[in-house]
C-alpha cells in the first residue's frame, strides 16, 4: 500500500518550477509594481500641488458657489455652497436618467415589436429608424436637437400655443403649475390606495384563476382604481387644486412651470438614441423564443395576442433583461454629455466648480464615485432581478 | 363492371394541369395584399405608415437634392425662403472638415496615411486573403510608425541617453537568455558570472538614484556615472549570456528572437530620430476627420493588447491578479467617457513629474486607450469563455506552459470568435470620439459645428448642412463596419456551431 501511494505522490520539483510558489511570486511582483506606480503618482501629485499652491481636501465644498444654475430641484442661489451645486447637478442627472429610461424603454419596445411586424412598411420604418439613429454619434444628435430644433423655435411672442396652457418656444415648454390647496392629501391618499388595491386585485385574480380557471380583468380594474381613486379623493375634498398658468409678459413668460430646452434636448436625444439599441435587444429577445413555443400555444387554443403576452414575452424577457440593464447604465452615463449643451448635470456643474476652484482631483473623484455607485447599484439590482427571472431548470 | 374498355366519357384519363393561383395571391398584387392589406386594420396602418415614409423620404430628398442650393460663393446664395441644403458652404469647408488646420501644402501626408489606412486593413478583413501574419505586422507596427512620422513630421529628439537605456534593457534581457533557453536551473549555472555582473549594475543604478536626489522618472534619461556604470556591468553580463547560447538548438532560437527584438527596438528609435526633411506639424493643427480617425484607431489598437492582458487577468486563478483586473475593468466601465477625458486632460498633468508633459491630443489618446481597453477586455473575456474546456485541457495535457497554451491554442480561437465584438466596440469608440470636442480638440463634429458659425456663410440652412454632412460621414463609417460585423458573424457561426 505504501509503495503504491508513494508512486502516485507528486514528483519533487525545484521551488521555481512549483506553480504555487510561482503564482505567489507573480502576485507579489504585481503588488510591488502597482504599489510603486501608485506611490509615484501620489508623490508627483503632491509635489505638483504644493508647487501650484492648491490645497487638497474637500473644504471647498462649503464655500459659496457664486454662480447660478438654470434648473434646480432643491433650493439653490448663487450664495449656496459648491456642495449644494454638486447635489443639484446630481439630482438633475438622476431626473433626466430616470425619465429617459422610462421613455426609452417604451419607445424601444414599440420600435422593436414594429421591426418584427409582418407589415412591410411598418417594419421598414423601424429598420430605418434603428439603422440611422444607431450609427450617428449621440453628441451630434444632441446638438441637432438643441441647436437646430429647440433653439430655432420662435421666440416667446410667437410661441406655439396649445390651448393657452402650453407654450413651446425657444425658452422651452411653459406649462401650468398645479397649486395644491387644502385637502389635496386626499388625492395622494387615493393614489396610494389605488396602487395597493390594484396589486391586491391582481393577486386575488391570479389565485382565483389558478384555483377555478375563471379569468378576471384585473388589468383594467387596476387601471380604473389607480386613476379613479385619486379623482374620488379630489372630489371629496372639493377639488383643491388650482393652476398657475403661464402668461406672456414682456419678453418672456411669467408664472407656470417651464421645462428648459436644454433638458428637453438632452431627454429627447437620449431617449431616441437609447431606444434604437433597446429596439434591437427586444427584437433579438423575441426572435430567441423558439417558434415551437408559439405553435404549442396555438395548439392549446391561445389566440395571437395572449400568445405574445403570456408565452413569448415572458420567455423573451430573460434574454432581454441583461442587455437592457447595460443600456440603462449607458443612458445614465451618456447623460453626462449634458455638459456640451449646458444642462447643469453632475459633470457640467462639477466642471464649473473645477474651473473656479481648481480642485481637479476632488471633483474627478466625486464624479467617479457617484457614477461608479450608480453603475454598481444598477448592476447589482439587475443581477438580483435576473436571478429571479432565470429559467428554473429541473 | 361494364367498363372493361375503360372509356367512360365522364372519367378523365389524364390529370388536368393545376389552375394558376388567383391573381390576388401572386405577383405584386399578391404581395401587397398579403403584406400590406391582410385586414382592414392592417390596411389603415399601412396607409398611415406609407404616408409617413413618403413624407420622410421626400422631405429628405427635397431638402438635400431638389431644393438644395448647388452653387454660390457666399451666404447670399443660401438665403432664399424655401432653400434646402447649402452645398456650396459644405464644399468650401469640406477640406477643413477632413484635415482640420493641417497646412494645405502638407495635406498629401495625410492622404498617404488615409490611403495606407484603407489598403492595409482591407486584405486583413477579407477572410480568404493569405499572409495574415505579415498583414498584421504591417498594421500593428509598420503602419502606426509611418503614420506617426508622416503626420508629425518625425525627427523626434531621442538623446544618446535614450539609446543607452535601450541598450541596458536589451542587455538585461540578454543576461536572462540562457535561463530561457536551458531552463532556470541550468541557465543560472551557465551564466552565473553574467547574472552577478548584472546584479552589480542594478545596484550601481539604484545607488545613483540614492545619491542624486533626482526623481526616478527624469533620471531615467540622464547620463550619470551610476547609469554609465550600470550600462557597463549589465552589458558585460549580457555579452556573457549571449556567449553561453552558442552551439545549441534551443539557444539559437532564443538568440534569434532576441536579435529580432533588438533590431526592431533600435530600428524604431533610429527611424524616429531620422530627419526626413518633413515640415513638423503640431498636433494642435490636426483636426476634422483626421483627429476622429487618429483617436479611434489609436484607441482600438492600443486597447487590443491591454484588453487581452486584462481579460486573461480577470480569468486568472491568482486572486490578486484577478482582483486588480476586475477593479481596473469595472472602474473604467462604470464611469462615463467624459469624466475619463476630463481626468486625462486635468489630472494627468498632475500625475506626471515636473518637466514631463503631453500635449492635448496625447492626453485624450491615453484616456481613450484606458477606457476602451476595459471594454475590449470584456469582449475578449467573452471569447475566452466560449472556448470549450477541452481545448485548455488538451493543451495542458500536451505539456504546454500557460503562455504557450494561451498564445498557440486558446487566444487564436477566442480572438477569431470575437471579431464581430471587436468591430462593434470599434463602432462605439468611433462614435464616442466626438466627445473629445468637449475637452477642446477639433474633431469632425466640432469643426463642422464651428465652421457653421462662420459669418460669411450664416444662413438658416448652414448649421443643418454642416450637421447633415458630419452625420453622413459618421453614418457611412459606422454602417459599413456594422455590415462587416454581421458578415463576419454569419461566416464564423458555421465554423463553431456544434453539429
Amino acid at each position: 500500500m505504501t509503495a503504491v501511494s508513494e508512486a502516485y505522490e507528486r514528483p519533487k520539483v525545484s521551488f521555481w518550477n512549483d506553480p504555487k510558489i510561482r503564482s505567489i511570486a507573480v502576485q507579489v511582483l504585481l503588488v510591488l509594481a502597482v504599489g510603486f506606480f501608485a506611490y509615484e503618482i501620489v508623490d508627483n501629485t503632491i509635489t505638483n500641488l504644493t508647487r501650484r499652491n492648491i490645497a487638497t481636501g474637500f473644504e471647498f465644498l462649503n464655500k459659496s458657489a457664486g454662480f447660478d444654475l438654470i434648473q434646480t430641484l432643491v433650493e439653490f442661489t448663487s450664495a449656496s455652497s459648491y456642495g449644494t451645486a454638486l447635489l443639484v447637478g446630481f439630482l438633475n442627472t438622476l431626473m433626466v436618467s430616470a425619465i429617459g429610461i422610462v421613455l426609452a424603454t417604451i419607445l424601444g419596445f414599440i420600435v422593436g415589436i414594429m421591426r418584427l411586424s409582418k407589415n412591410f412598411l411598418l417594419s421598414s420604418i423601424a429598420t430605418l429608424y434603428i439603422e440611422i439613429i444607431r450609427n450617428v454619434p449621440l453628441l451630434l444628435q444632441m446638438f441637432v436637437w438643441y441647436g437646430l430644433v429647440l433653439k430655432a423655435m420662435p421666440g416667446p411672442r410667437q410661441a406655439y400655443n396649445f390651448g393657452d396652457m402650453f407654450f413651446l418656444s425657444n425658452r422651452g415648454l411653459n406649462m401650468p403649475d398645479p397649486i395644491w390647496g387644502n385637502g389635496a392629501w386626499l388625492g395622494l391618499a387615493g393614489l396610494g390606495a389605488g396602487i395597493v388595491g390594484a396589486i391586491a386585485v391582481r393577486g386575488w385574480a391570479q389565485r382565483r384563476q389558478a384555483a377555478t380557471g375563471q379569468i378576471f380583468p384585473h388589468v383594467l380594474t387596476g387601471i380604473a382604481m389607480i386613476v379613479g381613486l385619486p379623482i374620488l379623493g379630489f372630489l371629496i375634498a372639493g377639488w383643491p387644486v388650482t393652476f398657475d398658468y403661464p402668461v406672456l409678459g414682456g419678453f418672456n413668460f411669467a408664472g407656470g412651470k417651464v421645462i428648459i430646452p436644454e433638458f428637453m434636448a438632452l431627454l429627447v436625444s437620449l431617449t431616441i438614441y437609447t431606444a434604437s439599441f433597446i429596439a434591437e435587444i427586444v427584437r433579438a429577445g423575441i426572435q430567441s423564443v423558439s417558434h415551437g413555443q408559439t405553435e404549442a400555444a396555438n395548439a392549446l387554443g391561445l389566440r395571437n395576442a395572449p400568445t405574445t403576452r403570456l408565452v413569448v414575452i415572458p420567455q423573451a424577457m430573460r434574454v432581454i433583461i441583461p442587455p437592457l440593464a447595460s443600456q440603462y447604465l449607458n443612458l445614465t452615463k451618456n447623460s453626462s454629455l449634458a455638459v456640451a449643451i449646458g444642462y447643469p448635470d453632475l459633470v457640467a456643474t462639477g466642471g464649473t466648480v473645477l474651473n473656479q476652484t481648481g480642485q481637479a482631483i476632488e471633483i474627478v473623484m466625486i464624479w467617479m464615485v457617484v457614477y461608479l455607485t450608480l453603475s454598481l447599484t444598477t448592476s447589482g439590482f439587475m443581477n438580483w432581478f435576473n436571478a429571479r427571472m432565470r429559467l428554473v431548470e429541473r | 363492371m361494364a367498363n372493361s374498355a375503360g372509356t367512360l366519357a365522364y372519367v378523365r384519363t389524364e390529370e388536368t394541369p393545376p389552375l394558376p393561383p388567383p391573381p390576388s395571391m401572386v405577383g405584386v398584387q399578391g404581395w401587397i395584399l398579403a403584406n400590406l392589406f391582410p385586414s382592414i386594420g392592417q390596411g389603415i396602418v399601412s396607409i398611415i405608415a406609407g404616408a409617413f415614409l413618403f413624407w420622410l423620404v421626400w422631405g429628405i430628398l427635397d431638402w438635400a437634392i431638389f431644393s438644395a442650393v448647388w452653387s454660390g460663393t457666399s451666404r447670399e446664395a443660401c438665403l432664399a425662403e424655401d432653400a434646402g441644403a447649402c452645398w456650396p458652404f459644405a464644399q468650401s469647408r469640406f477640406a477643413q472638415w477632413i484635415y482640420g488646420f493641417y497646412p494645405i501644402d502638407q495635406r498629401w501626408r495625410v492622404n498617404i496615411c488615409f490611403l495606407l489606412g484603407i489598403a492595409g486593413p482591407v486584405p486583413m478583413l477579407m477572410p480568404s486573403v493569405p499572409y495574415k501574419k505579415w498583414n498584421a505586422i504591417f498594421l500593428l507596427l509598420v503602419y502606426p510608425l509611418i503614420t506617426l512620422i508622416l503626420l508629425t513630421g518625425g525627427n523626434f529628439s531621442i538623446t544618446a541617453a535614450g539609446f543607452l537605456n535601450a541598450f541596458v534593457i536589451l542587455a538585461l534581457f540578454a543576461v536572462f537568455l540562457p535561463l530561457m533557453a536551458f531552463g532556470i536551473e541550468e541557465g543560472i549555472q551557465y551564466n552565473r558570472i553574467g547574472l552577478g555582473l548584472a546584479g552589480l549594475g542594478i545596484l550601481a543604478w539604484f545607488a545613483s538614484f540614492a545619491i542624486g536626489s533626482s526623481d526616478w522618472f527624469t533620471s531615467w534619461g540622464n547620463f550619470s556615472p551610476g547609469t554609465v556604470a550600470a550600462a557597463v556591468f549589465i552589458g558585460a553580463g549580457g555579452a556573457l549570456g549571449i556567449a553561453q547560447l552558442r552551439g545549441s538548438g534551443a539557444g539559437a532560437s532564443v538568440l534569434r528572437s532576441w536579435l529580432i527584438g533588438a533590431a526592431v527596438l533600435l530600428g524604431l528609435m533610429l527611424i524616429l530620430k531620422i530627419d526626413f526633411g518633413l515640415q513638423p506639424v503640431e498636433t494642435s493643427q490636426w483636426g476634422g476627420l483626421l483627429v476622429t480617425l487618429v483617436v479611434a484607431v489609436t484607441g482600438i489598437v492600443a486597447s487590443l493588447p491591454l484588453g487581452i492582458l486584462l481579460a486573461l487577468g480577470r480569468r486568472s486563478k491568482m486572486p490578486i491578479v484577478k482582483t486588480f483586473s476586475v477593479m481596473f475593468i469595472e472602474l473604467w466601465r462604470g464611469v462615463p467617457l467624459i469624466t475619463v477625458l476630463f481626468m486625462a486632460s486635468v489630472m494627468l498633468p498632475l500625475f506626471l513629474p515636473e518637466g514631463v508633459n503631453f500635449d492635448k491630443l496625447m492626453r485624450a489618446l491615453i484616456g481613450v486607450a484606458l477606457f476602451s481597453s476595459a471594454y475590449m477586455a470584456e469582449v475578449v473575456r467573452g471569447g475566452l469563455q466560449a472556448i470549450p474546456r477541452g481545448q485548455y485541457e488538451a493543451a495542458q495535457a500536451l505539456g504546454l506552459s500557460y503562455w504557450r497554451m494561451m498564445s498557440l491554442i486558446v487566444l487564436p480561437q477566442a480572438l477569431k470568435i470575437v471579431i464581430p465584438g471587436i468591430v462593434n466596440s470599434f463602432i462605439s469608440l468611433f462614435k464616442d470620439t466626438s466627445l473629445v470636442s468637449i475637452i477642446g480638440l477639433f474633431d469632425l463634429l466640432k469643426i463642422a459645428q464651428t465652421s457653421s458659425n462662420d459669418a460669411k456663410w450664416a444662413s438658416p440652412q448652414t448649421g443643418t448642412t454642416a450637421y447633415f454632412t458630419a452625420a453622413l460621414i459618421f453614418w457611412i463609417f459606422c454602417f459599413g463596419m456594422s455590415r462587416y460585423s454581421i458578415f463576419m458573424e454569419r461566416r464564423l457561426e458555421t465554423g463553431h456551431r456544434r453539429r
